[in-house]
């Protein structure tokens, strides 16, 4: 996985869950970080297609382990 | 569109000193999100909503149950928000033979909420139109069936638009008009609407929070007045001072022709009671020109309520309009293609509306359309009068210079008022004034025309609505004063309204006698009243001591006995 796919998201994550002190790694999952609930897990779904201008498809949004699958995700998508 | 996220972000600003008010949410779907949008657009306008969003699909529980938190709550609006997709559920529910009164149960629905409400709370309700979803079973064939959902869907929409029409109380959110701009793949994300329950596309409901706003503002008495147009390159295509009548662009061909709709559009606003002014660098004659004699201009000069046109900055040029027009600046849009000429005018005159028009003329009238900047909580035959009213006072400020002295000035007006009690005919402009008037407003207290005919109706009442002629012409109905009897003999003056179209007229003193003459056949021995101040009314803080009240623990008292009448120049029409 790119160290830039993370980097960009972790961006996102600050602006969309407003607090500049997330840092992301593969291993971080929604229990490590507070503001990560159902409701903002659909924010940064919008955020993240529209900054990589990729669209997900509805079965992989609520089945990513951690940030690792997430940004792997991405990036599949990317290549298409 | 501000994005959902810096909405989002304006939760954690500050809201205190922000105009506060009350609306219950009411969902069939999750609306979370939905709320935070509408708190986020509230702050980026000035409004503090106190939001009670009741738990996803209990409209009828809120509604039906008088215990339940939304009549708790007393919110001055409530917005009931229900899905197309719910709606397309609930049809597919139904046994094939009902499907084809789905819009009519519909409609019953609507009403039945709408009633159980009124009958217990004074909140407006906002309901919406369903975005259109056609469902393809019966392919365009559709519209030649009756019991298609999307035939039921568009007549559901039409019913409660109508009504809304019917009733005074109820207004619409229309979002089935805001998927027809936007696309249904911008409003819907297929996505989460599987995963999270979610009717609206995350980026859909910054525009949902605008347009709820808007209606709430319009109905609170915030909206706009007059559209300011400047004329080279806006109005018309090219430069009338070097192109020439025959050089401009304007009629049915090429560019022209954005230029042409683009004053039909101002047509339709002046009709519907915006006043339209020219604020233009030019020589005023030349720029007049095109207004007498071109054929392709669809304005004219008698469209123009205000024709301002020379060397002067467009920001003198606007606070003259302004001081002419008596309007508030924040009720004002000034378009102008030029951006140096809009970047002065915003820093000089924040509360001026200026669109930031696109480079294009093409794109002009969309992009004005999209920014819903006219909004309105009523609609009144009076309203397509406006311009007229404005212009004839201009021609009197012309008179009044040739007169020597003020008296001879109003003497020579021949001035005639209609002063009776509130009537049906009169309730929909009475409620109007006490919802739009600031400046002549002692106690600025918004009535609706529901109120306003409960309030005719109530013995302990008094009312009385003045119209103003002139021998230059009807001004319309321009004052009304609301009067409870306040025990103790007293008659409280609990809304005194004046247009401000018609000061220094004489007719402050002119509606006291009617006051007093009312007070007196009442049997009441004192007439009180007060004033309370807002950043607007400063024009009537010394309203009660000029007309002799005497100050009283805040309040301003007259006694009937040994009142004696004021002498004005106003012929009372009914006497």
């Amino acid at each position: 996985m790119a160290a830039d796919t993370i980097a960009q998201v972790n961006k996102i994550f600050i602006d969309v869950l407003d607090n500049e002190d997330i840092v992301l790694d593969p291993t971080t999952s929604a229990k490590d970080i507070d503001e990560w609930d159902s409701l903002n897990h659909i924010q940064l779904i919008v955020a993240i297609e529209k900054h990589f201008k990729i669209r997900f498809n509805s079965s992989e949004i609520n089945g990513w382990k951690n940030v690792g699958e997430m940004c792997a995700a991405i990036e599949k998508r990317l290549e298409q | 569109m501000l994005s959902f996220n810096s909405l989002k972000k304006n939760l954690k600003k500050n809201f205190s000193g922000l105009k506060k008010i009350k609306i219950a949410l009411l969902s069939d779907s999750a609306s979370q999100l939905l709320n935070t949008a509408i708190k986020g657009y509230g702050h980026e306008v000035g409004v503090d909503f106190e939001i009670y969003e009741a738990d996803y699909n209990q409209i009828d529980l809120q509604v039906f149950d008088p215990s339940s938190e939304l009549y708790s709550f007393n919110p001055d609006f409530i917005f009931i928000n229900s899905s197309s997709e719910w709606l397309l559920k609930n049809f597919y529910k139904t046994e094939a033979h009902a499907q084809s009164q789905f819009a009519n149960e519909l409609l019953q629905t609507a009403r039945k909420y709408y009633d159980t409400i009124a009958a217990r709370l004074q909140s407006k309700v906002i309901i919406n139109t369903f975005p259109e979803i056609n469902d393809s079973v019966f392919g365009n064939y559709a519209a030649k069936v009756n019991s298609s959902f999307i035939y039921q869907l568009r007549k559901a929409n039409v019913q409660l638009m109508e009504l809304s029409q019917q009733t005074n109380g109820l207004f619409i959110c229309d979002l089935a008009g805001l998927q027809a701009e936007l696309g249904r793949q911008f409003v819907f994300d297929p996505k989460m609407y599987v995963n999270a329950d979610m009717v609206y596309a995350l980026e859909f409901l910054p525009y949902i929070g605008k347009h709820l706003t808007d209606i709430v503002l319009s109905i609170t008495g915030t909206f706009k007045k007059c559209l300011v147009l400047d004329l080279d390159n806006t109005m018309w295509g090219g430069i009338i001072g070097d192109d020439g009548m025959e050089g401009i662009q304007v009629g049915d061909l090429g560019v022209g022709k954005a230029f042409t709709e683009l004053q039909q559009w101002a047509k339709q606003l002046k009709q519907r009671g915006i006043i339209l002014a020219v604020c233009s660098k030019n020589t005023e004659d030349i720029a007049k020109e095109p207004f007498l004699s071109h054929p392709d201009m669809v304005l004219k000069m008698d469209h123009i309520a205000v024709f301002v046109a020379n060397w002067e900055t467009k920001v003198d040029n606007l606070r003259y309009i302004q001081s002419v027009l008596n309007i508030g600046f924040d009720s004002m849009v000034f378009v102008d293609d030029n951006a140096f000429e809009r970047e002065m005018v915003k820093s000089a005159i924040p509360e001026i509306t200026v669109p930031e028009l696109p480079e294009d003329p093409a794109e002009y009238l969309p992009y004005l359309r999209s920014l819903n900047l006219f909004e309105t909580a009523s609609f009144t035959e009076e309203d397509q009068e406006r311009t007229k009213q404005y212009q004839e006072e201009a021609q009197r400020n012309v008179l009044l210079q040739t007169f020597e002295t003020e008296s001879d000035f109003l003497a020579s007006l021949d001035m005639v008022s209609d002063t009776k009690p509130f009537d049906e005919f009169s309730v929909p402009r009475v409620a109007q004034l006490t919802q739009r008037s600031n400046q002549f407003n002692l106690r600025t207290i918004r009535y609706t025309e529901e109120d306003i005919k409960r309030i005719a109706a109530d013995p302990n009442y008094r009312t009385i609505s003045l119209t103003l002629e002139d021998r230059f012409g009807s001004h319309g109905l321009i004052g009304i004063v609301i009067m409870k009897d306040g025990g103790n003999k007293t008659l409280f003056i609990d809304s005194w309204i004046m247009s401000c179209r018609v000061l220094k007229r004489g007719m402050e003193q002119f509606t006291l006698n009617a006051i007093m003459e009312i007070a007196a056949k009442g049997g009441f021995e004192k007439v009180t009243g007060e004033y309370l101040p807002t950043k607007k009314n400063g024009i009537v803080k010394d309203h009660y001591a000029n007309l002799g009240f005497e100050s009283a623990d805040g309040k301003w008292v007259a006694h009937v006995a040994g009142y004696e009448k004021r002498a004005t120049f106003i012929t009372n029409k009914n006497k």
